[in-house]
């Protein structure tokens, strides 16, 4: 087995090639790939014995899935209500334009960064909230916004 | 005392029978509700919502998920019940593409006809109309998703009945399609084997046979120097009847004929003579590895979704699928060869094959049937199809007087036309071995375990001091647990006939679309009364073994080898792995 599979195959094994446990599976391999790459979706559903357009349909019916290669780093605006009324829009456009995003791209050519617009991240009390890479912070504008992603950029030229 | 054992439908007592569902019952009765989601043969769905009723204290429910229970009372036609049918067929027409007028399916939709018996003129809910996007990279198949009103039904087969789910369920909410794995064209799918069950039971245009053939075929009959040569698999002339009012099942062979010759066809021949020659050539086969005890069980190769199948899945089988080509691809090399003979150019005859099958239009596009870049068979169209070409060609088809088959190569037995029945090319080949193994045996053999309708049948006979064994399975998922019993040496047989459509090529996704069980057997019924009136076995077919001697040297011979045998690959995905 080429290197690449061999991540997938040890969540395989410690599921125990189990079909019933496809989600965790998933989860645990969106972890290890930072997506879900096609050839690898493949050999999960060889591996388990079920189709691979059943693999594909549970990956595409949860937001939580992503099929397209995703940032080193993850960078989550909130836009459930109470964050969209103290004005998330002007922060996820901020990110848009300080990451060059096009309409419709969701992650940075150079697979630096990736935007996603979540619905409510239960901290409604530091509304609008940005989450970078599992980091919450609270009462953000667009210029600390853009301040927080100068920071990641500045470590990562390190 | 228990209450007696029936329903009130509309105040009519109705028993019940062990029908498995309301809606079952429903239809017994003689309320024949439209309904989309609803497959006799698949699992329970209750997708569609169009089998609503009213049960009295149960209220308003869905009456395919309902079990019939004693004292039910069940009303159908209430203003409740027409007020929500017609709401949930009007969001279905909403939510798609639905412009009859240019959709292949028009006609034969049942979208279209429940909006006509429900008398909708009008859709109150304006929606975003989904893009059309028609995928017509399968040879086989035509997908267009704009027109899918997720009712499940080809999911469910592929998955049930087939064992392969090429297609699920993808994305969510209004986004929520029908995709191959990786949402590829139906071309490029790494599953799919073109059997076309999916389309058999698409209630819309969303899942088609591929047609787009049709014009080709006109094109090369009014071609001003190419001949034509036409020729129909067994299954066609039981199943195009019913387009045209005729009843269901009977063979109408020389209707066909005739027809075929006002379309403008220069020769009108019959697949079955193509058939009677892959006996010939299938059952020496077998017949020699039965001797030499090598690659047992022959597995039959005609079905060429089953020949996908088993390149794509159990490619371990492929030594023991029978090298004769299927009777299309025999006919088609067959007859351009003694069109060469007779001083013709290769080129300048189109040989066009009407089949009961999606996956025959694939199996011609295969590499190995091309001679310098000219194809065996020029074009596959369905029996559908040719129905639509005698419609526009304004053919009274019903009215008909039989014609005859052009000769040699629309001579056939009735060995020859059971082929298109499930169970049929196992007894053809076997009525063929036992006259080679016993010559001087007496009459017709007792095969009727091989007619039942059934998706699994076996046999056992004696022939000459031996016993052979064979397995008769229609449908993938019977087929691939067969083999699976063989590998685990549960099961062990001398030769298996697979189909990849329950019942056979009856059932095929280029015939009539139909429901349930009668169909099958009715179209069947019609083969083997055809092969009542014709001789019995494939060596009777006279023009057939005159071809030995002419065109081939010798059965299994070189040239026949050449012209009459294939060989298969291993296309198995084998991503991830060593």
């Amino acid at each position: 087995m080429s290197d690449r599979f061999k991540p997938a195959a040890q969540i395989l094994k410690e599921y125990n090639h189990d079909s019933a446990k496809l989600i965790p599976i998933l989860q645990k391999v969106q972890d290890a790939y930072h997506f879900l790459p096609e050839d690898v979706m493949r050999y999960i559903a060889n591996e388990l014995g079920i189709s691979p357009a059943k693999v594909f349909g549970v990956a595409t019916f949860f937001a939580h899935f992503a099929i397209t290669p995703k940032g080193k780093h993850i960078v989550r605006v909130c836009n459930g209500t109470a964050c969209h009324v103290k004005g998330s829009a002007s922060i996820i456009q901020a990110v848009k334009d300080k990451l060059k995003l096009k309409e419709g791209q969701d992650t940075t050519e150079d697979l630096l960064f990736t935007l996603e617009c979540v619905s409510c991240l239960g901290a409604c009390g530091l509304a609008p909230v940005m989450v970078v890479d599992d980091v919450v912070h609270g009462q953000v504008t667009p210029a600390k916004a853009v301040e927080l992603l100068d920071e990641v950029i500045k470590a990562e030229a390190k | 005392m228990e209450k007696e054992n029936f329903v009130l439908i509309e105040g009519k007592k109705v028993a019940i029978e062990g029908e498995r569902n309301l809606l079952e019952l429903i239809r017994k009765a003689g309320f024949n509700i439209t309904t989309f989601c609803y497959q006799p043969e698949l699992e329970i769905y209750g997708a569609c919502r169009l089998c609503l009723v009213e049960v009295e204290g149960m209220g308003v429910v869905a009456s395919c998920c309902v079990a019939p229970r004693a004292g039910m009372n069940v009303r159908i036609n209430t203003d409740e019940i027409r007020r929500l049918r017609r709401v949930n067929l009007e969001l279905l027409l909403a939510s798609g593409n639905h412009n009859c007028t240019l959709c292949s399916k028009s006609g034969r939709c049942k979208l279209q006809s429940l909006a006509q018996e429900m008398g909708i003129t009008e859709i109150r809910f304006k929606a975003k109309q989904k893009e059309t996007h028609r995928d017509t990279t399968s040879a086989a198949l035509v997908r267009d998703n704009s027109k899918c009103i997720l009712c499940g039904n080809c999911v469910r087969i592929c998955n049930e009945i087939q064992g392969i789910g090429a297609i699920d369920f993808a994305f969510r909410g209004y986004r929520a399609q029908i995709a191959t794995a990786f949402n590829k064209d139906m071309g490029l799918s790494q599953e799919c084997v073109s059997c076309g069950q999916c389309a058999r039971v698409c209630p819309t245009g969303a899942l088609t046979p591929n047609s787009q053939e049709i014009e080709d075929v006109f094109k090369a009959i009014n071609h001003p120097t190419k001949k034509v040569a036409v020729h129909i698999a067994p299954a066609v002339r039981v199943g195009l009847g019913e387009i045209f009012g005729l009843p269901q099942g009977k063979s109408i062979d020389g209707k066909i004929a005739a027809a075929l010759r006002l379309l403008g066809f220069d020769y009108v021949y019959d697949t079955a003579f193509a058939a009677d020659l892959t006996i010939v050539e299938e059952a020496t086969e077998f017949l020699q590895r039965f001797t030499q005890g090598k690659n047992l069980p022959q597995l039959t190769s005609c079905c060429p979704a089953w020949v996908n199948y088993v390149e794509k899945f159990t490619p371990e089988f492929i030594p023991n699928l029978s090298t004769a080509r299927s009777p299309m691809q025999m006919m088609g090399p067959v007859i351009k060869a003694d069109f060469v003979e007779k001083g013709g150019k290769r080129e300048d005859l189109v040989v066009v094959a009407i089949m009961p099958c999606s996956a025959k239009k694939g199996e011609v596009k295969r590499e190995e049937f091309y001679v310098d870049g000219n194809p065996d068979t020029d074009h596959v169209v369905t029996t559908v199809g040719l129905a639509r070409m005698i419609k526009e060609a304004g053919i009274d088809f019903a009215n008909l007087k039989d014609e005859e088959f052009d000769h040699p190569f629309g001579t056939k037995t009735g060995a020859g036309v059971i082929f298109g029945a499930s169970g049929g090319v196992m007894e053809a080949a076997l009525r063929f071995a036992v006259a080679e193994l016993d010559p001087k045996g007496k009459g017709k053999l007792d095969l009727s375990a091989l007619r039942a309708n059934s998706t699994v049948k076996e046999a056992e006979l004696k022939v000459a001091g031996k016993t052979v064994r064979v397995a008769v399975v229609s449908g993938l998922r019977n087929a691939r647990k067969l083999l699976d019993d063989i590998k685990a040496g549960k099961n062990k047989y001398d030769f298996i006939e697979v189909m990849s459509c329950q019942g056979g090529c009856v059932a095929g996704a280029g015939q009539p679309q139909f429901e349930g069980w009668q169909a099958r057997k009715n179209r069947a019924k019609g083969l083997y009364d055809d092969d009542a009136k014709l001789d019995y076995k494939s060596q009777d077919n006279k023009d057939v073994m005159a071809l030995y001697g002419t065109i081939f040297d010798k059965i299994g011979g070189h040239k026949a080898h050449e012209l009459l045998h294939t060989h298969y690959f291993d296309r198995k995905d084998r991503t991830g792995q060593k």
